[in-house]
């Protein structure tokens, strides 16, 4: 394993050479003694800078958590460590999960390593980035609007989001908690099953954590898609480059071509996702950000008294995206507002719910794009934040709705860059979106 | 606040003090510009006749989830401490609070 590189790609912000020495020569000392080291015995993984991890540092990205060190670990980084794996370091990210290209980091971006004048996608950009550049086999990402499956789509590798509630919260710093799950980045979905079957099941510790207990998902990956109905669903494609859903078409054929059932479907509701999901979100967001007041932890501006030092922290310390958000976010909630900005997104939310549940009468998955587009262009987007939310167009139905979203590589565009093929399934059907994903992945163009 | 015209420049200025942020006359004007453009795309929502939907908080049924009332260890008190600004007698400390406006 081998960082060398990483001046070129900034996928780390922090990496954790002398612990992971240290977690290796554990696992080393359970083999000799005969002990289980865990199915994940001595791979390296690297962790999004928003999952905390007990006495190293965890920014979000964020100046306002500059030399934060967490008092706990996150529930995903002690399943990692049960499992044996070794955490590498901690990944570059857009400041508090809010973004589409690593840009919005405090700390520079990330460069996408198939073309480093490239965004890697965002906001999970450094773990995505980390895995595509052979630093790392795995990593974890969280994903809020499709900040784990569209930097996945944009850097050529796998990137998972479960249904929400099936990997415990616990530790991730929030952003949006109805939205917010933590899921795979790998290099094959066998790899990113085997991570997410690690990583899920009930967590006392999370209050929103499904009591289901998360059945294994690996051993059935390449049980194939003999008559799978897949809906190809027109509205996850159409918005999209032409060459992006030139790929989204060839991925049906393979999965007809395997058995699979292919069905054009259109469900119209997810085009209102976009709108609702930025009201919804950033009203979370300006109420789980309200907390970094430089009182407890992080940084601190001093003032005269209390309620200016925090005005005076929070002004220095979040970055023009955060608080766009915030401001965003606090007028949709506001008195006079707050029916036809947030309550009406939440109706909103309700209906692509239901609409999701009408497609699933008549398929089993859905099939469309991850990303519109190809990486763009450091720079290209970020003075426009209308242009970089319409890159989530694809990713947010899943997040309103909860359910289980995964994208594989598949093809370039016409610039030779990667795009991601997305499955979407049911709520806790991750076995089944693995298993369409594996066969998606067969007949990828190599 | 002001309706008729979308968000106003007062409207930033009085969410910006809500959430504790202090903005500079450019930035209010750039954030007004920029947060308009996203309500104008957000319009399409607050348009459409969904009064027959109930809104969803969550995209789970959730029940409160509650644990026999036993103590239990929290987290360590130094090491919380040990991350916070300022310390004194065991507590966060902060200047003064009151003369704060409404």
């Amino acid at each position: 394993m081998t960082t060398a590189g990483d001046a070129d790609v900034h996928a780390f912000l922090l990496l954790l050479r002398d612990e992971a020495l240290a977690q290796a020569d554990a696992v080393d000392a359970a083999v000799a003694q005969g002990r289980d080291p865990g199915p994940l015995a001595g791979v390296p993984v690297a962790l999004k800078d928003n999952l905390c991890t007990r006495g190293v540092p965890t920014t979000c990205g964020s100046k306002i958590l500059d030399g934060w060190h967490p008092p706990y670990d996150a529930t995903v980084v002690e399943q990692l460590r049960a499992a044996g794996a070794i955490a590498l370091g901690k990944t570059n990210m857009d400041e508090f999960a809010m973004g589409s290209s690593t840009e919005n980091s405090a700390f520079g971006p990330t460069r996408n390593p198939r073309d480093t004048d490239r965004v890697p996608g965002g906001s999970s950009g450094g773990s995505a980035a980390a895995v595509a550049a052979g630093f790392t086999p795995i990593s974890l990402g969280s994903d809020t609007g499709g900040s784990i499956r569209q930097p996945a789509a944009l850097c050529g590798v796998v990137g998972m989001k479960p249904t929400y509630g099936r990997v415990s919260r616990y530790g991730l710093v929030a952003f949006a908690s109805s939205l917010d799950q933590i899921g795979p980045f790998a290099t094959t979905v066998d790899d990113a099953a085997l991570l997410f079957d690690v990583l899920a099941g009930h967590d006392p510790l999370d209050s929103t954590s499904l009591q289901a207990p998360s059945p294994s998902t690996a051993p059935n990956v390449g049980d194939g898609v003999e008559g799978v109905r897949v809906g190809l669903c027109a509205d996850l494609i159409e918005g999209c480059a032409p060459d992006v859903a030139a790929q989204v078409y060839a991925a049906a054929e393979a999965l007809a071509a395997a058995g699979a059932k292919i069905d054009e479907i259109r469900v119209p509701e997810f085009a209102y996702g976009l709108s609702a999901y930025y009201l919804i979100a950033p009203a979370e967001a300006s109420s789980n950000l309200a907390r970094y007041d430089g009182v407890r932890y992080g940084l601190r501006v001093d003032a005269d008294d209390a309620a200016a030092m925090n005005t005076a922290t929070r002004t220095a310390g979040f970055g023009a995206e955060v608080k766009r958000r915030i401001m965003l976010g606090t007028y949709a909630l506001s008195a006079g507002y707050y029916d036809a900005y947030y309550a009406q997104a939440q109706r909103v939310r309700t209906m692509v719910m239901q609409a999701f549940d009408r497609a699933y009468l008549s398929v089993d998955v859905l099939l469309g794009a991850t990303a519109p587009t190809t990486a763009f262009a450091l720079g290209a987007k970020i003075d426009d934040p209308m242009a970089m939310y319409m890159n989530d167009v694809c990713t947010i139905p899943s997040n309103l709705s909860g359910h289980p979203a995964i994208s594989v590589p598949f093809g370039v565009g016409t610039d030779g860059l990667p795009v991601g093929i997305q499955v979407l399934a049911p709520a806790l059907e991750e076995a089944l979106l693995f298993r369409v994903a594996a066969a998606v992945e067969a007949a990828a163009p190599k | 606040m002001s309706d008729s015209d979308g968000l106003t420049r007062d409207d930033v200025i009085h969410v910006a003090k809500l959430a504790r942020l202090a903005l500079s006359d450019d930035e209010v004007d750039t954030f007004t510009a920029q947060l308009r453009t996203i309500l104008d795309h957000a319009a399409d929502v607050a348009a459409l006749d969904l009064a027959h939907l109930e809104p969803s908080s969550r995209p789970i049924p959730i029940e409160n989830v509650l644990r026999p009332d036993e103590p239990r260890p929290s987290l360590d008190r130094a090491e919380v401490l040990a991350a916070a600004p300022s310390v004194e007698d065991n507590r966060f400390r902060v200047p003064r609070i009151g003369g704060e406006g409404p």
